[in-house]
Parts: structure tokens; sequence; C-alpha cells
């Protein structure tokens, strides 16, 4: 057993309005800079949609990702002998109009014209080439369903519904969308890492960030092809691959990431999960029938003393395993088994889990009202406006079992609240589905509670860093008081 | 007088500006050890254009450094007419190839907008020397042809002497001038290296070959940590 410890999140899709404040409060600390105005590394989608880029969970276009090679696995698109071969022109990179051209507006055209008889206007202008141009695409183009025909309908995730599923899915009175907010995944089993030739991307074993070391990156752009997420973005400016780095200055210093700290809907958690290192191969190329399971599996109980024991022989701080034990992650994904990981088939095993959206599944509206008598509700999710096979496919695998239990589980919580603080449902009504999912009520009381009224500190329970320790292990801090910062300090300038 | 500043001079003006450049740029100024790859900005023509060139270039560049390592190898493979003929034209091929590649990345460029942002001066010289090298290159197969034998025989001997540090320059003095453009254009090529985007063949990572997929870093270790009494000076991470 090799115990390490991995900074996991939770978003509660039921939380999230779609309001991209995270996607903003990332954009203006990382991206705001030349070569880097196109990427989002947090980004929101609406679902049905196609995402940003365009398509990016399709792997027959992007060949991202791990595939199943007889017992263990191998890249889809990359990898020593596709990587090396594929160097000077890589097939499988998405290119910049599958983002979008990043564009500005000439305001100083508005101040600066020459009087005339009409107004000014202030024309968009491409970042790249600095001329006029007409934006056809953005990072969020298809935001709540806009322009359904193009975007919604050609969502991978719903390709094996059948064709009556997909119309019901699309008229216009039982549309439906959830939002589906994307951040790098930091997995257990990274395709960029390992499609990285010159071995510039690396997890960091404390904390299981995965970072890009911008020195040594060569712009092999590796990365950006083997991420089935599409989440390692080019800088065509400085010619570097850059991802989302979990904002770990914020994280070493105790403080929760940019996007996570300004979300507005509080969907998000962030925690320590302690997880058996030798598993990760077995895992990753187990059946995909499975995955979700042997995925969450590997995941440990912090408060074992069995894995307390082998986590400190392996050098976990009692301060890590003691923020594990009070990890709102633990909770949603193991305790309650309500987050799964998003798009398990790409076998990198992420450590960003999702809980499935519930309510626009539910409520539906027949001979013009909503629907919403109690009785409805249980049996609702069968029969639910997205169908349960489209969840499946991005949160389970294809496994609708999985995820119904989850829904279900979901459900369950809100009929016990509702019978606690309206108390208007039948016994047997609140009753029936807690014992079909298996939930005492002081569990729903927990779930409830965190899922609404968690406090700032009960959603981020952030592990010392131990910085302190780790530099004192280099050099005596003595000889570098009064020197901050961290990198290095050089214009990311060309020419050469 | 021109002879000596282009045949003596030069070349060791090249291998020593590519010594010390090639080194100070990696240790000094490691972000900017690559090639600004353009894919993201424009991927169908590179295609046409950075495979044909690569392949031939990569070919022709072991096929002249074949013919300076192992000279007689390289006369016995000639010794037969047909396969001298097959030697001659797959090299030509390659060198077709390349010039096809080279031309398609410089319309390639011109002609996109996009790449315009990314498009240095530096990168104008790197198609000028690029072009006329392999130009040239071809005119000599062509023109004095049979090179794979008397480049063994006469140029190998001219590059030897540089390297032994008693250059003998009798035998490029007299070569036609097609001959002596390409060896000088060489030179030149070869000298830029550090200054220019030629110097992403340097780091060609062959370590990828050998190394395991994942790779982890720890920045510190953690067993020592809880046993802080012994404290050592450790190795300090080159990123910090």
């Amino acid at each position: 057993m090799d115990i390490r410890s991995q900074i996991a999140m939770v978003f509660h899709l039921d939380k999230c309005i779609g309001c991209h404040t995270c996607s903003i409060a990332c954009k203006n600390i990382w991206t705001d800079r030349k070569g880097a105005e196109y990427m989002w590394w947090n980004n929101v989608e609406t679902k049905p949609g196609t995402g940003y880029p365009s398509k990016w969970e399709d792997q027959e276009i992007y060949k991202g990702g791990w595939v199943k090679n007889g017992k263990s696995i191998s890249l889809r698109g990359a990898g020593k002998f596709k990587g090396l071969k594929n160097m000077f022109h890589n097939p499988n990179m998405p290119v910049l109009d599958d983002y979008y051209e990043p564009w500005t507006y000439q305001y100083e055209h508005l101040f600066e014209a020459e009087e005339g008889d009409d107004q000014p206007v202030a024309r968009p202008v491409s970042l790249i080439t600095g001329e006029p141009m007409t934006p056809k695409a953005g990072p969020n183009w298809d935001d709540d369903l806009g322009g359904s025909q193009e975007y919604a309908r050609n969502d991978v995730n719903s390709r094996n519904l059948s064709a009556a599923e997909q119309e019901a899915m699309f008229q216009l009175e039982r549309m439906s969308f959830h939002y589906l907010p994307r951040i790098c995944n930091h997995c257990l089993n990274p395709a960029c890492v390992a499609a990285c030739p010159s071995g510039a991307i690396y997890k960091r074993g404390e904390d299981g960030i995965v970072l890009i070391n911008q020195k040594k990156c060569r712009a092999w752009r590796m990365c950006v092809t083997a991420c089935p997420y599409k989440k390692s973005y080019y800088n065509w400016n400085t010619g570097k691959s850059e991802k989302c780095l979990l904002c770990y200055p914020r994280v070493e210093s105790g403080q929760a990431p940019a996007c996570m700290h300004s979300c507005v809907g509080r969907i998000r958690y962030l925690g320590v999960l302690l997880y058996d290192a030798d598993k990760i191969e077995a895992v990753a190329s187990c059946a995909e029938h499975d995955l979700v399971e042997k995925h969450l599996d590997i995941y440990l109980d912090p408060n074992d003393p069995e894995v307390i024991k082998a986590a400190r022989a392996n050098g976990i701080a009692d301060s890590t395993i003691v923020s594990a034990q009070k990890s709102p992650v633990y909770k949603f994904v193991k305790r309650w088994g309500l987050a799964l990981p998003l798009h398990p088939e790409f076998r990198t095993l992420p450590n960003l889990f999702y809980v499935p959206p519930l309510l626009p599944t539910m409520a539906f509206v027949e001979n013009g009202t909503y629907e919403t008598t109690s009785e409805s509700f249980w049996g609702a999710i069968k029969k639910s406006r997205l169908p349960m096979r489209y969840l499946a496919n991005l949160f389970s695998a294809g496994n609708e079992k999985t995820i119904e239990t989850v829904l279900k589980k979901l459900m369950a919580v809100r009929l016990h609240r509702r019978n606690e603080t309206v108390g208007d449902l039948p016994e047997k009504e609140v009753s029936g589905p807690m014992g079909e999912v298996v939930m005492d009520k002081d569990t729903a009381d927990d779930i409830f509670r965190l899922t609404s009224l968690p406090l700032f500190d009960e959603r981020f329970v952030i592990p010392a860093a131990h910085r302190e320790e780790a530099m004192e292990m280099l050099e005596s801090t003595a000889d570098v008081k009064g020197n901050t910062g961290f990198g290095f300090k050089e214009p990311p300038k060309r020419g050469l | 007088m021109f002879n000596n500043f282009f045949f003596i001079g030069l070349p060791y003006a090249a291998l020593t500006a590519l010594l010390v450049g090639s080194i100070f740029r990696y240790y000094r100024l490691g972000f900017k050890v690559s090639s600004l790859s353009s894919q993201f900005l424009e991927s169908r023509e590179l295609f046409y254009g950075s495979r044909p060139f690569h392949w031939g270039i990569i070919f022709l560049f072991f096929g002249h450094a074949i013919a300076f390592l192992t000279p007689r190898a390289v006369i016995l493979w000639d010794s037969v007419p047909l396969r001298l003929v097959i030697l001659e034209v797959t090299a030509l091929g390659f060198a077709f190839s390349a010039l096809f590649g080279l031309l398609m990345l410089i319309q390639r460029r011109f002609k996109n907008r996009r790449l315009w942002a990314v498009t240095t001066k530096m990168d104008v010289f790197v198609y000028i020397m690029l072009l006329t090298q392999i130009i040239t290159g071809i005119w000599v197969a062509y023109f004095s042809r049979w090179g794979s034998v008397w480049f063994a025989s006469a140029l190998t001997p001219y590059l030897r002497s540089l390297f032994i540090f008693n250059p003998d320059i009798a035998a490029v003095s007299v070569m036609p001038l097609s001959v002596q453009i390409h060896i000088v254009s060489a030179f030149v090529i070869i000298g830029m290296i550090p200054f220019t985007r030629f110097i992403h063949f340097l780091v060609y990572p062959f370590a990828y070959i050998t190394r395991s997929y994942q790779y982890v870093i720890w920045n510190w270790d953690r067993k020592k940590i809880r046993t802080s009494g012994k404290m050592v000076n450790g190795v300090r991470s080159k990123n910090n």
C-alpha cells in the first residue's frame, strides 16, 4: 500500500446557476495575457451542448485519453511511438478555430474618430492578427441552449440515444438543460503527463496537483491531444502549454482556488482524499462497467486506523490526515456516494467529482402546468425529461444503474426535508424511498446541511502545505529572508 | 584570402557559436529552447509542409553525417554502379521532399495572416538559409554528379582537418562555386543554431523513450520531515 494524498473537488450541479463568475475570476488572475486570451482554464458549459472546445468529448476526433489495450491501457492519440512519429505535425490537435478566435473592440475609435455624419462605433478586432473580424464563435456561444440546432443536437453524449429519445429531448416543452463547470481534473492517471515527450508535465507528490514546467516545455503539443478533457492549452505566443494549476499558490497558503472562492452558487467543495497509488494501473485498466466502482474504491477511509498508520509511515503529515477526515469531498464521494467522475471511460481517474443534476430531470410540464405532485416525484426519475442514458454517458461510463441510485438518494433527501419542514407527505411516501436507498434521517440531514447551509470552512478544507518545513530541508531560511515569490522572472517574450 | 575566411575562419566561428551559444541559451534562456510551433494557428497546410520537409532533411543530415564518419564504407558501397545510383537517387528524392516541404511552409507562412503574429525576422532568415542550402545541394547533386563518391574522398578529409585543428583547404578551394556556397551556407546555419528556431533539433526528446509514462515530483522527502531532528542541506529544485 502506497498511500498518497490528493486535493480533490466536488461540484454540485444542482446548485450551479451558470453565471460564469468562476471563469472570470480565473481569467483575471491567470489567462489575461497575450497568447492565452482564448484559454479558459475554468469554463462553464450548457449541457446538452458541444462544449469548449467544440465537441471535446468526441475522442473519435481528438483521440484523447486512454484506451484498453489487452490487460493494460495505452494512450489513444499520443504515447512513445505515436507521439514521436507525429512530432512534426500532430494530426489530432485542436486548432484555434475549434476553440474560438479571441477578439476585443476598438474602443479608442469612439474617442478619436474624425467628426462625421455617423456615430463612431467600436469594431471588433482579432486579438491575434489585430484586424477587424466578425466574431462567429465563443467559449459559451451555446449558453442556455442558444442555437440548440447547431450545438445541443450535436452533443456527443446523445449519440447512443434512440431517435425518439433525441426527438423528445428537444421538444420545446420538454427541453431541459444543466450547466457543467469544468476545470483540470488533476487526474490520478493523467494522460497529459504520460504524453509529454519533454517530461515537462508532472504530478506533485504532496498534493497531486498536475503542473507544467514552463522551462522544460518544448512545444511538442502532445498534452493538448492527450488530455481527453482538453484542459491543456497551447499558448501560441510563448510556444508553451498551459493548464489549470488549481491556484496552487493560494492552496499552499490555505486559500481556496479563485474559481471556488468566487463561486456564487457555492457549488464547489475542495478537500483531501487519501488513495492507494499501487492500485492506479489496475483500476485504470479494469472493465468499463466496473470503472466508476473501482475508481471510487481507490480512495481510502481516513478514519480507518490501518490507513492512518500506513499514511503516517508514508510521510503524510498529521494535519493532512485530519483534513482528510474533515474533507467534504470524502463525504460526497465515499460516505454518501453522491458524486461521480466526469467521463470515467477516458480512464484518467479524474479527481473532480460531480453531484449529478436532479432538478432539470424532474419537474415536467403536463397540460400546460408543472407536474409536481408527490406521487410522481419518485417515479419521475425513470421517466425524467433528460434521458437517464444521457446522464449515464456523462458520469458513469454508460452505467444507468449508478446514476439512478445517486438521483434516488438526492430525491430521498428532498422528500425527508419536505417531511421535516412542511410535513405534508404521507409517512410511506418518505420512508419508502429512504429505505430503498438505505439512508437514515441523520445522514439525510447531514447531506442537506452540507449541500444547502455549509460555511466557507466546511466547503474548503485545505491541508497545510508545510512549506516552512520543505524550505528548511533545502536551505537555511535565514539566508533567503526578504526574498519572496516563486518561479523564474523572465519576460515571456520570444523572437528566437 | 577569402578562402581562408570562408573555409577556416567561418567554420571555427560557427562551431564556437554553436557550442557557446547553445549552452548559454539552454541554461540561461531555458524558456526559449524550442521551436515556436504554429500548428495551433494553422494545421492543414503545415501537414504538407512540415512532414516532407522534416523527413527529407533528417535523411540528408544523417546521409552527410555517415559520409563524414565512415567515408570508407560509403566508397565501398558506391563501388557497384547500381548501388551508387540507388543511393544518389534516394538522396535526391529526399532533397526534393525537403524542398517541396520548405516551399509549402514558406507560402503557408506568408499567405496566412494569423501566422504573421508569430513570425520573426529570424524565421525569414531561417527560410532564406534553408532555401539556399537545399537548392545548392540539389544543384550540386545534378551538375557535379556522384557526390557521394567525391564527398567521401575530398570533403571528408577537409572536415576532418578542421576537427584536428590542422585545416587543409586545398581541396575545397578548387571546388565549383555551387559546392562552395553549399559549404559556406551550411556553416552559417550551424553557427546560427543558438540564435534561431534551429535550436529545437538539439533537444529532441530521446529521454521520453526510456522514461516511465507517469511522472511524480516530490518537492521534499516527507519521511525526513517527520524526523526533522537530523536536518541536512537538500538540493534546491530547478524550478524554484
